[in-house]
């Protein structure tokens, strides 16, 4: 007999008091979680990095030929004047079938101004900045791990997964570039 | 369960202060006449209260080193350098501190390869393996930030290759390429920024400072774990009787205290007369984010899994790069299921020859990793082999090893019959 009443009495309470518990439970979980995100959140770059302004770079003195590295976000970004060669390898070599990451060099630059490669010098394995005019393909080698990028930028040999990244830019005139 | 006799105070002032907090009696158990240990332990034994030490002189050095250092990437590595020239025993400060890492990680590991020899990983004592290496992975977080503060072009330059590691990720979630996938988000979300810098910088001089000390609490549960079933011991049999066992004080409490003599020593020789030779000369030019050093290297406690991270060049379903950093991880991780992959009942090498003389190759095998590890991908060895090769090679025996020769050695490995008890081949040895 008891053992049925208790059951009862506890069936009818159950509901009520399982509600709270439940209601409990999740409200703190979310509440909890909540409070966690700023937590988590403000390890990411704050407004003032990411508020780094656009950079404009003057190419006029850069000779066929030449390079200029310039500091935008923390990393370097190279803008390269290629030679006629270069530009002919590297469209050449659209088709290599050791392109990891197929892409074609025209897609890589600004139409009519193919003379003109601008990427982010940041090594797409882990992040060295690679050197100019070195390696087995004639265009970037990095250090750190042995990546060579061909003169269109693209990764051809190595460890590293990607090419070189273009950043987005704009001509302002034939001799102004707008980065970012 | 090791328990020698209970701790009874016979002073009053000790026992009213027992009954409030057993604190004494913590103390006799744990390092006192209250904990016996096996009364054949050798000098590899030594190696856990060094590293215990180690720890005691980076909280010291470290904190003192925090009265002085900036922690900003205009300041940092001008403030390093007055440390070493300006402040009252600053040199000393920072050499032990610096070399005080390179000896932790040289008494941690001979420690952990003192445990795989002596099977001391096995149960009852997988919780104690695998709290020792919690703490191992939290010292390589630990030295690894620490490297970054002096702000020198290594500092730079290795802060930028492992925290890049994540850009891994964006094999799972590649965004649009530019720098918005799952690996872009999570190393922007650890720098702080889009490339190493200043609240890099400072985040890492507070997790710097913070992990010493969970690296403290977890070691009181190493310790706690350890004085459940007591020591291992060289000939991997269980403590039978007295007969067996001697209090850890004074026996053990004066050999370790021979031992920190004898460590003493080295590092003394190291700061005073070598401070430099386990660092590397790059970071001694300041940090600049515009050119990589032409050859970057970790510290020399990381070259063996940075091989590991090296050794995979060619994509496969996922980029080589994703699987050098799987792999890099897993080559540690896969030490928490080394209770599991070695199901031999016996413990000690001793008795096991053929793992005996496995053990001794995976030890070679990581000589290999480390040296290989200082090395630039293409340099040639010998005759027409790279390095990334050997590395290759390397690389593979490692996972050989514990994935396929240890499962496989332990079920058919014909072992030497064990000794009656510890004090029975103690005594025969003498004889
Ligand atoms: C597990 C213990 C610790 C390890 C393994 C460790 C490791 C390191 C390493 C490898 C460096 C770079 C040294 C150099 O190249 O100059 C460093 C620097 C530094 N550490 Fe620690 N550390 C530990 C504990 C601490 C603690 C508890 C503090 C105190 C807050 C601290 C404060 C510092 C400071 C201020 C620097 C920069 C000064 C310098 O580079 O010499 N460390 N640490
Ligand atoms: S960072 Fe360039 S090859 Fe690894």
């Amino acid at each position: 007999m008891t053992t049925i009443e208790t059951t009862n009495e506890h069936d009818e309470g159950a509901t009520r008091r399982d509600f709270l518990n439940v209601f409990a439970v999740v409200g703190s979980a979310v509440g909890t979680a909540a409070f966690v995100w700023p937590l988590v959140d403000q390890m990411n770059p704050a407004a003032d990095t990411l508020a780094l302004a656009s950079i404009e770079v003057d190419l006029s003195a850069v000779e066929e030929g030449q390079s200029v590295k310039v500091k935008w976000r923390g990393k370097p970004v190279f803008v390269r004047h290629r030679t006629a060669a270069e530009i002919a390898t590297a469209k050449a070599d659209d088709g290599a079938s050791d392109l990891k990451d197929p892409e074609s060099d025209a897609d890589r630059v600004t139409a009519g101004k193919e003379q003109w490669l601008v990427m982010v010098g940041v090594c797409t394995h882990l992040g060295c900045v690679p050197l100019g005019q070195q390696g087995e393909y004639g265009g970037w080698f990095c250090p750190c791990h042995g990546s060579h990028y061909d003169t269109s930028g693209r990764i051809r040999k190595g460890p590293a997964p990607k090419n070189l990244e273009v950043p987005s830019y704009s001509f302002l005139s034939d001799t102004r570039v707008l980065i970012g | 369960m090791a328990h020698g006799p209970t701790f009874e105070p016979k002073n009053s002032v000790l026992k009213w202060t027992e009954e409030r907090l057993p604190i004494f009696g913590l103390i006799h158990g744990s390092l006192g006449p209250g904990y016996p240990a096996p009364r054949n332990l050798n000098y590899w034994w030594n190696f856990g209260s060094l590293a215990g030490l180690c720890l005691v002189i980076q909280i010291i050095t470290g904190i003192i080193l925090a009265m002085h250092y900036t922690p900003h990437i205009d300041m940092a590595f001008d403030s390093v350098e007055r440390i070493t020239r300006d402040v009252n025993y600053g040199w000393l400060m920072r050499y032990m501190h610096t070399n005080g890492a390179s000896m932790f990680f040289i008494a941690v590991y001979i420690h952990i390869f003192r445990g795989m020899y002596y099977g001391s990983y096995k149960a009852p004592r997988e919780m104690l393996w695998m709290l020792g290496l919690v703490i191992m992975l939290l010292m390589m977080a630990t030295a690894f930030m620490g490297y970054v503060l002096p702000w020198g072009q290594m500092s730079f330059w290795g802060a930028t290759v492992i925290t890049n590691f994540f850009s891994a990720f964006n094999d799972l979630y590649a965004g649009s390429g530019n720098g918005d996938g799952l690996g872009d988000m999570v190393v922007s979300l650890l720098l702080g920024g889009f490339s190493v810098d200043n609240p890099t910088l400072n985040r890492f001089y507070s997790l710097h400072y913070l992990l010493p000390f969970v690296i403290t609490g977890v070691v009181i549960l190493h310790i706690w774990a350890l004085h459940i079933p007591g020591s291992n011991n060289p000939l991997g049999i269980d403590m039978k009787g007295k007969q067996d066992k001697i209090p850890f004080h004074p026996y053990y409490t004066a050999k370790d205290g021979f031992g920190v003599f004898v460590f003493l020593a080295i590092f003394a020789m190291v700061i005073f007369y070598a401070p430099d030779s386990m660092g590397h000369p790059d970071n001694y030019i300041p940090a600049d984010p515009m050119v990589t050093p032409a050859h970057i290297v970790p510290e020399w406690y990381f070259l063996p899994f940075y091989t590991i991270l090296k050794s995979f060049t060619i994509d496969f379903i996922i980029t080589a790069k994703f699987w050098g950093v799987i792999a890099m991880f897993a080559s540690i991780i896969l030490l928490f299921f080394l209770p599991w992959l070695d199901s031999s009942k016996v413990r000690s090498a001793q008795f096991r020859p053929v793992f005996r003389f496995f053990f001794w190759v995976l030890l070679v095998d990581l000589v290999v990793l480390t040296w290989i590890g200082a090395k630039s991908a293409d340099e040639i060895i010998f005759m027409d082999i790279q390095a990334v090769t050997i590395g290759q090679v390397a690389t593979f025996w490692y996972f050989f090893h514990f994935f396929f020769l240890l499962p496989v050695l332990s079920r058919v490995e014909k072992t030497l019959p064990l000794p009656e008890s510890i004090a029975s081949a103690v005594i025969k040895d003498k004889a």
